[in-house]
């Protein structure tokens, strides 16, 4: 039995140890906002937060989480109100919609690092992160305007 | 030059009922074709009419739930098909609660997300069916405040009579609407007045994605179901042996190991019924990471399949080789096929004597390879199949072109199947194929439980279903004064080539030819966002780009001055495009990229336009070249689609295909060696990335009342086109083999 604490909350999984966080949290869990895109920390869509940073759950190990605080998704804010996802509202940045959670995920580390990232700021954070339908121009704008808004206390 | 007409409905049908509990529902259905005028050759589109159905419902408490009936792939038709209901109903937006529609086993044909073809099969029946909505709440109100009809008017979901001062919602007065008769011939609104079309609205699922609701196929769950994955073959061109499963079956949460076959020997097969791999290794379990585990006990051998036959439908048989492929080989073998006699597509005026008689002569041969689709969400399908019925849920662009194979496949009427349709994580064509769908049918049934059958990325990446490899020729003739007087395009690939005869600059050449050829191959293909268009115009506008150079001509004045030729004296029949609305995005993309002024000098520029799926589409890309690597740092976009449904969601859909067209363009591509995929999972298979997409791409909209037309595809096809031109202005170099930075490099290194 592994005891994780997932959005502030804990829960007392039976799993194979090896298992990666992301399974755990779609199939054990349900929490199904956590995307499987490639599996080897290549495309971003299984993004959380373990203990503040952003890390791919798909190859992260569920023993190695176990005392340590993750925050998906479905735990970043209450009713969709943190800035980064009220500015992808706004510029309505999704097409298909399944990297955005792992995009958001990364960003939000970004923007609590850093209050006015610059250009090549984004760039770094946001490399690991594919977005198959192209909407990185957009994904830059919603992040600069949440930074706005993060900085207004938005 | 005759315009391109649309299929639209030419029939449609509206039914009305009450809702339990008070309101009013309308259905409204339509027949629709699908215009599919990139068709795959080797498969036999289905050419008729379908029935397309949907429904309006409005509550007494004036809720007004709209159904989408299309399945929705990101190209935003949740919202935009909606809003072509509420603006004829008059409704207002923020009443209006959006529901995926589900696929009608009995009724409808293909509910289809493909071809561009959206907006085109519904724009109407849409429009009719909130029009007579509207005019049935009209003449409920009109009865019960005694009063005609003419005198009430509607605004934002409300009814009103001006001179007694009388009002209501449309709620209060949806129960009465129920029980009068359909109108006929309902007087549709004037483009001119629209509120809610032409103005811009967030994507109704905005929300729900941002806060990881489960929206997808692999976020589907029901109590008991089990996970399935497959095995296939390392290779194309090679089946199952043999297998062991002892140490798999030994595996904690492992159910049930077992070899499954996809179709019987003969099994008549549907157009987009692809059998890449018919001999499945099955392995199901309790969760998904358990299952993952177990598949690397198997212990399996393969063996070559040999050459193996394909029926279609109509008994059509077709052999598929089993030669094991090695990209090397197979170009090779396009150059070899390149010079044997190739069939002719389209002929006009006297090429060969055209040729003979040039000054000059420019001939070109450009080379694409196999792209993979690469949807971020890896196919997945739900099913839970009984000796009743069978109940599948997932992503799919074309509910009823499966539906008739797994009612052959389950041996259950198409009235015993539920389709259920999912938001899906991307599609680009491959969704509109239905093996994964059958495979988890099949699966289901066998081990008699509802069952998730999920590819991993690399099953995904080396299953097949491919953009296929293509080449063409081009050869312009010039005369003396540099006059282009022939043109000659021969185009072949594996298994198909990407020659469009009668497009552009077919009907602006006085001599011109087209052939084609293709050469058979066990790896197989598919629709990839603009097919064929996705390399004609990656190859045409390069080489038009190089022609337009040799006569010492502006690319696009070149282009503007055939487009005239084609518009005031048209060569030959049948031409296949708009030689106004080409003429006119060209122009919009010069004016708007201030293509000829000095500021823009610090760039190289370069310019692409195409017409395909009854849309139009320029760019002019700005690319910078950066410690070697190109960088596309802003992009001026024009397009002409008709009215704009929904400005900034499709200013929002021509951004993507930029990037995506960049991206493939310069990084895209999957090679083999011995049939084994080269490139399995995003390490290996080079995707655009956050960096590499431009910073600014602004899109310009012909202004027009035309009706709309789909882009999902019309952008996509030329972005290839201007990064090549473009590459060269900063290089020197023409780019004539995809991707370019495998050319690129060479040149470096050079």
């Amino acid at each position: 039995m592994i005891t994780l604490n997932i959005n502030n909350k804990n829960y007392n999984v039976d799993v194979d140890p090896e298992t990666p966080l992301l399974w755990v949290l779609r199939d054990t869990l349900g929490l199904v906002g956590t995307k499987y895109g490639c599996g080897i920390a290549q495309c971003g869509a299984c993004t959380v937060h373990l203990n503040g940073q952003a890390v791919r759950s798909c190859v992260t190990r569920v023993s190695s989480v176990a005392g340590r605080k993750v925050v998906t998704i479905e735990g970043l804010s209450e009713k969709g109100e943190h800035p980064l996802q009220k500015a992808w509202i706004e510029l309505d940045v999704p097409q298909c919609g399944y990297c955005q959670g792992g995009q958001i995920m990364s960003a939000a580390v970004l923007i609590r690092e850093n209050k006015n990232p610059t250009e090549k700021d984004i760039d770094n954070a946001m490399a690991g992160n594919i977005c198959r339908c192209g909407t990185y121009l957009r994904i830059r704008k919603a992040i600069q305007l949440a930074a706005e808004i993060q900085r207004k206390g938005g | 030059m005759e315009d391109i007409k649309t299929n639209y409905s030419r029939r449609s049908f509206l039914k009305s009922s009450a809702l339990a509990g008070g309101g009013l529902m309308i259905s409204f259905s339509a027949l629709a074709k699908f215009g599919l005028d990139d068709k795959v050759s080797g498969l036999e589109l289905p050419d008729q009419w379908y029935e397309l159905t949907g429904y309006i419902k409005i509550t007494p408490d004036n809720i007004i739930k709209i159904f989408n009936p299309n399945p929705e792939f990101g190209q935003n038709v949740m919202t935009s098909l909606p809003m072509i209901v509420t603006e004829e109903l008059d409704a207002d937006w923020k009443q209006v609660v959006v529901e995926m529609g589900q696929h009608d086993s009995v009724k409808l044909g293909p509910q289809f997300t493909g071809g561009s073809n959206s907006m085109r099969m519904y724009w109407k029946p849409l429009r009719e069916a909130g029009a007579a909505a509207r005019n049935m709440l009209m003449q409920a109100a009109a009865q019960t405040w005694s009063v005609p009809v003419e005198e009430v008017t509607t605004k934002a979901g409300m009814l009103y009579h001006e001179k007694s001062g009388k009002s209501g919602t449309y709620g209060s007065f949806a129960s009465k609407a129920s029980s009068i008769p359909i109108p006929k011939g309902v007087k549709l609104k004037d483009v001119k007045n629209f509120k809610v079309v032409r103005s811009s609205k967030k994507n109704v699922e905005g929300l729900k994605i941002v806060t990881g609701k489960p929206l997808f196929g692999l976020d589907y769950k029901v109590e008991g179901m089990l996970i399935a994955m497959i095995e296939h073959p390392p290779a194309f061109g090679m089946k199952l042996r043999s297998f062991d499963a002892s140490e798999a079956l030994k595996m904690p949460g492992i159910k049930d190991v077992f070899s499954q076959k996809l179709y019987e020997d003969g099994f008549e097969q549907g157009g987009f019924d692809t059998r890449t791999f018919n001999d499945l290794l099955v392995v199901v379990g309790n969760t998904t990471w358990e299952v993952m585990k177990a598949r690397k006990k198997l212990k399996v051998e393969w063996e070559p399949a040999g050459d193996t036959k394909n029926t279609m439908s109509g008994k059509r048989e077709v052999v598929v080789p089993g030669e094991l492929e090695s990209t090397s080989a197979q170009l090779e073998k396009m150059k070899e096929y390149a010079s044997k006699p190739a069939q002719q597509l389209r002929k006009d005026g006297d090429p060969e004597t055209a040729f003979k008689n040039a000054a000059k002569i420019i001939e070109r041969t450009y080379n694409a390879p196999f792209l993979a689709h690469n949807c971020m969400e890896p196919m997945n399908f739900f099913a839970h199949v009984t000796n009743e019925k069978a109940i599948v849920a997932g992503p799919l662009q074309a509910p009823g072109w499966s539906e008739p194979t797994l009612s052959k496949l389950l041996n259950l009427p198409a009235d015993k199947i539920e389709i259920q349709m999912t938001r899906m994580g991307g599609g680009f064509g491959l969704r509109a194929y239905g093996h994964y769908i059958y495979e988890a049918a099949l699966i289901s049934k066998k081990v008699k439980a509802p069952v998730k059958l999920i590819y991993t990325r690399e099953d995904d990446m080396t299953y097949g279903i491919y953009r296929p490899m293509y080449t063409a020729t081009y050869r312009a003739a010039l005369d003396a004064n540099k006059n282009l007087i022939a043109f000659h395009v021969k185009g072949g690939g594996i298994p198909e080539n990407a020659v469009h005869a009668n497009r552009f600059p077919a009907g602006a050449i006085d001599n011109y030819l087209a052939e084609g050829w293709q050469i058979p191959s066990n790896i197989t293909i598919g629709a990839f966002r603009a097919p064929r268009s996705n390399f004609a115009a990656a190859a045409e506008q390069s080489f038009l780009d190089e022609v337009a150079e040799a006569m010492g001509k502006d690319p696009i004045d070149f282009r503007l001055e055939l487009l005239k030729r084609a518009k005031e004296n048209p060569v030959g029949k049948n031409n296949d495009y708009n030689a106004d609305r080409y003429a006119e995005v060209l122009k919009l993309v010069k004016e708007k990229s201030g293509w000829n002024s000095l500021e823009n000098k610090k760039y190289s520029r370069g310019v692409a336009a195409y017409f395909c799926h009854n849309s139009y589409a320029a760019h002019v890309v700005d690319l910078i070249m950066r410690d070697g690597q190109p960088y596309v740092e802003r992009v001026t976009s024009a397009v002409d689609c008709g009215i704009v449904i929904n400005p900034d969601a499709a200013i929002n859909m021509i951004q993507g295909a930029v990037v995506d067209g960049i991206g493939n363009a310069l990084y895209g591509g999957l090679t083999h060696k011995n049939g084994v995929a080269e490139q399995n999972n995003f390490h290996r298979y080079r995707m655009i990335r956050f960096h590499e997409a431009p910073k600014k791409i602004d899109v310009h909209f012909v202004q027009n009342d035309i009706d709309p037309t789909g882009l999902g595809e019309p952008p996509f096809p030329p972005v290839f086109g201007a990064v090549a031109n473009a590459l060269y202005k900063n290089t020197g170099n023409r780019f004539y083999e995809q991707p370019f930075i495998l050319q690129l490099n060479k040149i470096s290194k050079a």
